[in-house]
């Protein structure tokens, strides 16, 4: 938007974070990226009995440019992790994607030479989902914590902040191979 | 097994057909057990070859096969290597430069009438020397309601079958496939290319050298290695 | 960052925006954009052609299809099928699992009909185990139910995305209505919406619950008013007329060749149906039709659905008469699944009387259980092919068994991966819009085709 970076961190900007917040989860579009199973289940969550048009997402854009969430719905083999990144490189800024299902999230259930173990190998994902398929309902309840994260989106000199702190965590915790002991 | 090795063959069975053996009970070495069935070595025999007569509409079926041949000069004990009926079914085991006429002769001849070939599947024996690659063609007739598999077999140095695709056009796709994931080289194919895998795929990968290719499963420290590299109790 | 220079100025006599290459097949011109003067009028006698790439990912082609076009004007002159780009290698995985653990990944094969997928393998498994005269009435009865109504449920989704992808929306939104009235049913049987695991080879994985037969009996009049308002919207409505009378025209010769089955070989005029003329799971001992339409276009293959929708509704209340009390496994505990399960105090788990046997009362069942989940059974060696008639045509499983616990190779006769090899026959020649009508109409499920 332009105003947002010109705001020194205060109320005005908290103020026009939520405005924008709100804005921007009251129609959040998705992209079509459905692959596979899941993506039954994502057509079945924009029927008429899950219906997702109540929170302003009914319009899965064709067109990656004129959507703000991708939601990967199904396997991603190898073949098409390409073209997955580039739907991906496509979109505009802000967007988020969302791995629906087990098999976008980890690979699933396919250990094996032909899947992705996981689209995180090829894009960055804001919210994973397991499920086989996940049924509407957790569809649903993952996109209303994306809403959420996308409610409290900080702009401008309070997404920088973030930004560096996050980092510093990051670089400073261990990683998961590196924690031991947890199943005890 | 007898001391030399060699399996034992039962009473009444001219012939076994040995495909390959199994090593070990637990499909991966070196697992740490001690129980020695880690050892176990038992051969994979598959349904031998069948004797006339073979029992129902079978042999009326391959009598028009033979008549068939006949009528085009083809000699039958070259062109059928051997002729397994099992569970209701009956495989034809024909010889790689017999496969084009036999194709044309199932579609044309009016008492086969096979209209419908379903496709051409693969079958890596790595164990059956000079054999390993088995490419299967199951057959429909809708004219007189029956089903045919016929078998092919090329070797790994050589693995060449002539392609059908000039008979029954839709196996185009499938020979394309059985290429992608055997390595089968279909001669005279239009355009034999990889069709599931990305186009510069190195390897074939249902062959049974070919790794399955997972990744150690990680939760929270503990980890499990790839199915194909776990220990199993089968 | 300061020791990079960027220089748009270009070597004379280079033109940055529209270079061009030779081939084999000519002269290649690559556009980058910019100045239309500046490029280089073709050379006598060379055909202007467009190329143009629709999908992977595209709203309109069925998942995760590519179609290469290549188009003069708007009509298509060539058209190629990429697929490929949802194979998971389903059928080597299968071959370090156990037979039961198989039918889990069969069924996400071709994920619109799931229970077909896992119909043919069962049945393969079953021939070689040679127990196909043993698996209970019960069983089979409820193994056609369950086709039966994945048979509407797959129609009404290709009825609501061919007409999404034509334009009709209210198609979509009426059949994905419907289908939430069967997956209710499919969750109440089997446990889960899709992908239920539910055929095992002996039987079903566990019977119907109380009231089941109630709850299926009370949906069926409600699905037939409503598969009713759906096919008046677009029956003899002129514009869905429009688009589909005559696109994708492949007649009798061209399905032959193509080896063509399903709804597609119908509208040729040919009833083959292997329901029919290959019985199996007791198909014979119904009573049903096998529509047929004449004209082989997508308005054909449209008609063939709804009427088998219709077909698949007489066969389901046939199969609710049927219905009555008995097991629903194979006798022979070294090959039948011991799941019993029903809810527990904690939302999930075993039945109670199922561990009090198998931990007091007899040892046997609890070998037999330790074993069956651990190893599996055995399966004599050998090989067999067993085909269903999916709402797709005929979905072949061809099962190689190495006298193991598991499969040796696993490799379906797919009828979408068949019956895309159609796409060129039928779209060469008419109008870029007809292709993804031509498509719709053959309704192929990529899961199926790359598996």
């Amino acid at each position: 938007m332009g105003l947002e970076e010109k705001l020194p961190s205060g109320v005005l900007l908290t103020s026009v974070e939520k405005v924008a917040g709100y804005a921007r989860k009251g129609s959040l579009w998705p992209a079509t990226f459905g692959l596979a199973c899941c993506a039954i289940e994502m057509m079945a969550t924009g029927g008429p009995r899950y219906d997702i048009a109540r929170f302003g997402m009914e319009v899965f854009r064709a067109s990656p440019r004129q959507a703000d969430l991708m939601i990967v719905a199904g396997r991603v083999s190898q073949k098409m992790a390409p073209v997955l990144r580039q739907i991906y490189d496509q979109m505009p800024n802000p967007k988020w994607v969302l791995a629906m299902g087990v098999c976008a999230s980890s690979g699933g259930m396919f250990n094996n030479y032909a899947v992705v173990q996981g689209v995180d190998h090829v894009v960055p994902v804001d919210m994973y989902l397991p499920g086989c398929p996940p049924r509407p309902e957790m569809l649903i309840d993952a996109i209303l914590k994306i809403h959420d994260q996308i409610q409290d989106m900080k702009l401008g000199a309070n997404a920088t902040t973030e930004m560096v702190a996050s980092e510093r965590l990051a670089l400073t915790s261990p990683s998961t191979a590196e924690m031991k002991g947890l199943l005890r | 097994m007898t001391e030399s090795g060699t399996p034992v063959v039962p009473e009444g069975v001219s012939e076994l057909d040995v495909v390959g053996v199994r090593r070990g009970s637990f499909q991966v070495s070196g697992s740490g057990d001690t129980s020695g069935f880690g050892g176990l070595v038992s051969p994979i025999v598959m349904p031998a070859p069948t004797e006339r007569p073979y029992g129902g509409w079978f042999d009326e079926l391959a009598d028009e096969i033979e008549l068939a041949l006949a009528d085009r000069n083809l000699p039958v004990s070259s062109v059928i290597d051997k002729v397994v009926v099992d569970r209701d079914e009956i495989t034809f085991f024909v010889l790689a430069e017999y496969i084009v006429d036999f194709a044309r002769m199932l579609r044309d001849e009016p008492g086969l009438r096979f209209e419908m070939c379903l496709g051409v599947n693969g079958v890596h024996y790595p164990e059956d020397k000079g054999r390993e690659l088995h490419a299967v063609y199951p057959f429909l007739s809708i004219t007189h309601n029956r089903r045919l598999r016929v078998e092919v077999t090329a070797a790994d140095a050589n693995p060449h079958i002539p392609s059908i695709v000039g008979i029954y056009p839709s196996n185009d796709w499938h020979e394309r496939e059985t290429w992608d994931f055997f390595g089968i080289v279909f001669d005279d194919h239009p355009s034999l290319t990889r069709i599931e895998m990305p186009d510069d795929w190195a390897g074939h990968p249902q062959r049974k050298d070919y790794p399955l290719g997972g990744i150690p499963v990680e939760y929270k420290g503990a980890t499990i290695p790839a199915p194909d590299n776990r220990r199993a109790y089968n | 960052m300061s020791d990079v220079t960027y220089s748009s100025a270009a070597d004379p006599g280079e033109d940055v925006y529209a270079d061009s290459y030779e081939t084999v097949d000519g002269t290649i011109y690559n556009l980058a954009g910019g100045d239309w003067d500046s490029i280089a009028a073709a050379p006598e006698g060379e055909k202007e052609r467009i190329v143009v790439n629709m999908g992977p990912q595209h709203p309109s082609t069925h998942g995760v299809l590519r179609l290469v076009l290549e188009l003069d004007g708007e009509t298509v002159v060539d058209a190629r099928c990429g697929i490929g780009y949802l194979h998971t290698g389903i059928e080597k995985n299968m071959e370090y699992r156990t037979w039961v653990q198989g039918v889990t990944f069969v069924t996400r094969m071709d994920y619109l009909t799931p229970f077909f997928n896992e119909a043919a393998y069962v049945l393969a498994v079953e021939k070689l185990l040679g127990i196909t005269q043993d698996i209970p009435e019960r069983a089979n009865v409820i193994r056609v139910l369950m086709m039966e109504l994945n048979r509407i449920s797959s129609h009404l989704v290709a009825l609501a995305t061919g007409g999404m992808e034509l334009g009709a929306l209210t198609a979509m939104t009426f059949g994905f209505r419907e289908r939430e009235l069967l997956l209710d049913l499919f969750e109440m049987v089997t446990g889960l919406r899709m992908n239920s695991a539910f055929f095992r080879p002996g039987g079903v994985a566990q019977d119907l619950p109380t009231d089941g037969e109630k709850a299926i009996r009370d949906t069926l009049p409600l699905l037939r008013k409503r598969m009713k308002d759906t096919a008046d919207l677009l029956i003899d409505n002129a514009i869905w007329m429009g688009r589909t009378v005559d696109v994708g025209y492949l007649d009798l010769q061209g399905c032959m060749a193509l080896g063509m089955t399903g709804p597609v070989l119908r509208s040729a005029g040919l009833p083959h149906d292997l329901r029919k003329s290959q019985p199996y799971c007791g198909y014979e001992t119904y009573e049903f039709d096998v529509p047929t339409q004449t004209s082989c276009d997508a308005y054909g293959r449209f008609l063939i659905r709804i009427a088998e929708m219709h077909e698949s509704l007489k066969i389901v209340e046939q199969c609710l008469d049927r219905l009555t009390p008995g097991p629903v496994m194979v006798e022979d505990k070294k090959i039948a699944w011991p799941a019993q399960l029903s809810i527990g105090s904690d939302g999930q788990g075993n039945s109670t009387e199922h561990i009090k046997h198998i931990m007091s009362e007899s040892m046997e069942s609890l070998i037999h259980h330790f074993k069956l989940v651990t190893e599996g059974f055995t399966v004599p060696a050998g090989q067999a092919y067993v085909a269903v008639e999916s709402p797709r045509g005929e979905l072949g499983a061809h099962v190689v068994s190495s006298g193991g616990t598991r499969p040796y190779r696993v490799h379906f006769r797919d009828p979408s991966f068949n019956n895309l090899q159609a796409t060129a026959a039928m779209s060469e020649g008419s109008m870029v819009a007809d292709v993804i009508a031509a498509v719709a109409s053959i309704d192929p499920v990529m899961g199926g085709v790359d598996r």
